[in-house]
């Protein structure tokens, strides 16, 4: 069993969890992912690594509450287990021959960026960090990305917090300020994704987009996670999760994103209700 | 005396308006009286035809001769002789093709139900009281298995039995293989194959699940640093393939693997299960092998009118006899000679319909297989909310890739000679790895097979 030995609340949303994970601990790089189950009659999600100890043998995960089983697990505290945890999953970040990256992260999409941002800087490599989300309320981990950026830029949709407006207007700025990027790399929301992805084709700047699609056992056997990326599909659990940000079909993933709304609303607020009962 | 009639007893069953709603077990196995009737049918044949059809060798006669006179543990312990999982054989092997196929008694009449006798022989020793079993003394040897399927299954289970202290290494959080996330309930209780599970734990088998060989550990680690000397890499045929059409990543496609392991391994089928699945209300299932039937009745049993779209004829189905039957008796609408070219989408980016393309079969070639060409300009468009590509699977690329100096076929499989020897030392493989998506009979045959060689490996080192 995979002992919770620290949580704790970002935001009201956002939930930090580390969990006791030795062997997924040894071997985890920034980039890769997890999969979970809450209990035994749980749903399998992926969530990525956003810090390893491999001395203490701790995976950090960082969650955003946005239905059943992620509500499931905000519920649990320190001390109790969780079913199952498996990985590390997916491809690490590349990251050979890097000089300078813009990392461009968006809501919870931050805490996967985040532990990319840290690596890179580890490496030497200067990195800008451009992270945006709706209001002052919702920001996370910016004294981490401070701590692993040699330019932070961060932003709100409603000006609560940095300055007003979105990643794509900021990074815009930057390279039109003269600013040389070997490679974007963007993690968040499909939406904004497509737009940052849409903003350095045309500045021909190579990116790369962290996918995180519908999975089930993360080891390429289902097929659930496919994606087409220039043409072709793929397998983001096996392949990815990161792919070149200028081939992806955001669209067709938007879609496939969308394949259970109705249940999973169903799901959540009978969870939600579960959790009112007992308190 | 023997029973010369004909017929073999038939297999109580589920009425098939009531089981096509249901996900309990279709078949209810024979009672003592219907086995005894049954094993008075075989003419106990010197030359035991029966035993050349079946892969591991059963000593057919001499079972059935055992059950005749009502000694079913007897009966038992001469099946486990050459199978590690008679319940799971007993219910899924294609017997028709195999031993029941060489059956003298098939000559003139029905063949003896060998399979029916032999699940009949394990659920009665399922049901007896357990009894503690005799652990081995153990050898001070330690061996790997990855993959719990019935190869990796069979694998652990000799070594075990000879003393080795064996580790089943298994990506996902229940042991099994296809067992568990593939065959359904209703034709494989789930219970049969955690009991088989359970008799190996009893062994003294260590089970590690959520553990992804080439992710959280390499097959050079287990070697090198956590003293592994010998591993057996069961790891199966899970890749699915799909037709590369146009729609094939609309909303409602599904591989039959994500269909089949939402519904057995998340029981997505149960009321209130945490895992969705969308079966639509009409189904157009891709391919005829013993998969497509299944995702077939599985999505029949979810609500859905449930069309098989195979490009070949009834003739060609790959899939069991039996499993054909069950499928149509249950409702299952076939639509032979057809060839999907692409799925429709409808404004939001779901399954709309899937375009076929109609064919016909030419004349044998030189082989003497006739193919299925397309006849130009007949098309049909069936209506559909949900498909299900169920046209094969090859191995997982996973272990190859971090795995230096094992060789693998062009299509993935793994090299593998007649022990299971890879081309790494002290590294065995079988089953689906080896051989591409086969039979559980021939995964478990290749476990056993690669655990003798495995022992001598290690005796002799
Ligand atoms: C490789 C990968 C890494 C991920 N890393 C993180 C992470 O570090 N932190 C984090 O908070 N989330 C991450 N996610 C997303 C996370 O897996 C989902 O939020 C989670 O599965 C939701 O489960 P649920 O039962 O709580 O919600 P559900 O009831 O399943 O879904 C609720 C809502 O979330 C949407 N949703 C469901 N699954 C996903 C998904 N995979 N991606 C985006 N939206 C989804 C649904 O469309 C729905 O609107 C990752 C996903 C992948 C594939
Ligand atoms: C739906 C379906 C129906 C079938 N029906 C029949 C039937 O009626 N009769 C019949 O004889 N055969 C049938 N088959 C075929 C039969 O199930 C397979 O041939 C058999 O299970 C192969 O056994 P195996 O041990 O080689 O591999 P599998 O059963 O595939 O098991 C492999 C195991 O290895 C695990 N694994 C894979 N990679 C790794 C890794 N890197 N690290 C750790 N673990 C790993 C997998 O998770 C899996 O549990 C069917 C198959 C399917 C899919
Ligand atoms: S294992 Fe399969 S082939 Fe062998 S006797 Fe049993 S049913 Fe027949
Ligand atoms: S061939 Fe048929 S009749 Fe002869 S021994 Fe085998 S099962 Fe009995
Ligand atoms: S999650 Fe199943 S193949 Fe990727």
């Amino acid at each position: 069993m995979f002992e919770i030995l620290e949580k704790r609340s970002l935001n009201p949303t956002v939930t930090l969890m580390r969990i006791n994970a030795p062997k997924v601990a040894r071997k985890a790089e920034p980039g890769q992912f997890i999969i979970l189950r809450t209990d035994a009659d749980g749903e399998r999600i992926p969530l990525t690594i956003a810090d390893f100890d491999r001395q203490s043998g701790s995976v950090t995960i960082i969650f955003q509450i946005v239905g059943a089983t992620t509500e499931k697990l905000n519920h649990l505290n320190e001390g109790d287990c969780l079913q199952d945890f498996v990985g590390p999953l997916g491809r690490a970040t590349e990251t050979e021959g890097l000089k300078k990256v813009a990392v461009v992260g968006g809501g919870v999409g931050c805490a996967i960026a985040y532990p990319v941002a840290k690596k890179l800087h580890e490496l030497g490599v200067e990195v800008h960090s451009i992270v945006g989300f709706r209001n002052k309320d919702l920001v996370i981990l910016e004294d981490e990305f401070k701590a692993s950026s040699s330019k932070f830029v961060l932003m709100s949709d409603d000006g609560t917090a940095g300055e007003k407006g979105l990643v794509t207007d900021a990074l815009k700025k930057l390279i039109d300020s003269g600013e040389k990027y070997d490679r974007v790399i963007t993690i968040g929301p499909l939406i904004m994704m497509k737009f940052v992805c849409k903003l350095t084709k045309e500045y021909g700047v190579p990116t790369v987009a962290s996918m995180n699609p519908i999975m089930i056992d993360g080891t390429g056997m289902c097929g659930g996670c496919r994606l087409t990326v220039g043409g072709e599909t793929k397998f983001a659990c096996v392949d990815g999760p990161e792919f070149d940000g200028h081939l992806i079909d955001f669209d067709e993933a938007m879609a496939r994103g969308a394949m259970y709304k109705p249940f999973e609303r169903h799901a959540y607020e009978e969870a939600c209700n579960l959790f009112k009962e007992v308190k | 005396m023997a029973n010369m009639s004909p017929t073999r007893n038939e297999m109580p069953v589920q009425a098939p308006d009531v089981r096509n709603k249901n996900f309990s077990e279709v078949a209810l196995g024979y009672t003592e009286e219907q086995a005894i009737d049954e094993a008075k049918r075989c003419l106990n044949c010197k030359n035991k035809p029966c035993s050349t059809g079946c892969p591991v060798q059963i000593d057919i006669p001499a079972f059935i001769a055992q059950v005749a006179e009502g000694n079913f543990a007897e009966a038992y312990k001469i099946i486990t002789k050459s199978s590690s999982l008679p319940a799971v054989c007993g219910r899924v092997c294609p017997q028709e093709t195999q031993c029941e196929s060489k059956c003298v008694r098939g000559i003139k009449g029905e063949p003896v139900a060998i399979g029916r006798l032999e699940r009949f022989v394990a659920d009665w020793h399922n049901a007896q009281p357990e009894t503690a079993p005799e652990i081995p003394a153990k050898n001070g040897h330690k061996a790997a298995v990855i993959g719990s399927g019935p190869s990796g299954l069979a694998c652990a289970g000799d070594l075990a039995k000879k003393g080795y202290d064996v580790t089943i290494f298994e990506a996902l959080h229940v042991a099994g293989g296809v067992l568990s996330y593939g065959i359904p309930e209703f034709r494989l209780p789930k219970s049969i194959v955690q009991k088989e599970i359970g008799g190996l734990k009893a062994l003294g088998v260590k089970v590690e699940t959520n553990t992804v060989v080439g992710k959280t550990i390499s097959v050079d680690e287990l070697m090198k640093e956590e003293g592994f000397e010998s591993v057996f890499i069961g790891s199966g045929a899970g890749l699915p393939r799909f037709m590369n059409i146009p729609g094939e990543n609309l909303n409602g496609v599904y591989s039959a693997n994500e269909f089949l392991t939402r519904i057995n391994l998340m029981k997505a089928y149960k009321e209130g299960s945490a895992t969705p699945i969308k079966a639509g209300t009409k189904a157009v299932i891709v391919g005829g092998g013993n998969v497509a039937m299944d995702a077939a009745r599985c999505a029949k049993r979810l609500g859905a009118e449930v069309y098989i779209v195979y490009r070949r004829t009834e003739a060609e189905l790959p899939a069991r006899a039996e499993e054909v039957e069950h499928a149509k008796e249950e409702g299952i609408i076939f639509k032979f000679l057809t060839n999907p070219i692409e799925i429709q989408a409808t404004e939001d980016g779901w399954v709309k319909s899937v375009h076929c393309q109609q064919m016909e079969l030419s004349e044998p070639d030189a082989s003497g297989r006739a193919k299925p060409v397309p006849i130009e300009g007949a098309f049909v468009d069936i209506e559909a909310d949900c498909v299900i590509m169920s046209i094969g699977t090859s191995p997982n690329p996973l272990i190859k890739s971090t795995t230096a100096g094992l060789d693998t076929q062009k299509w993935g499989g793994i090299i593998a000679d007649e022990d299971g020897l890879t081309s790494k030392e002290g590294v065995y493989a079988g089953g689906d790895a080896v051989t591409g998506a086969a039979t559980v009979i021939l995964a478990m045959g290749a476990g056993k097979k690669a655990a003798a060689a495995m022992d001598k490996y290690m005796q002799n080192k």
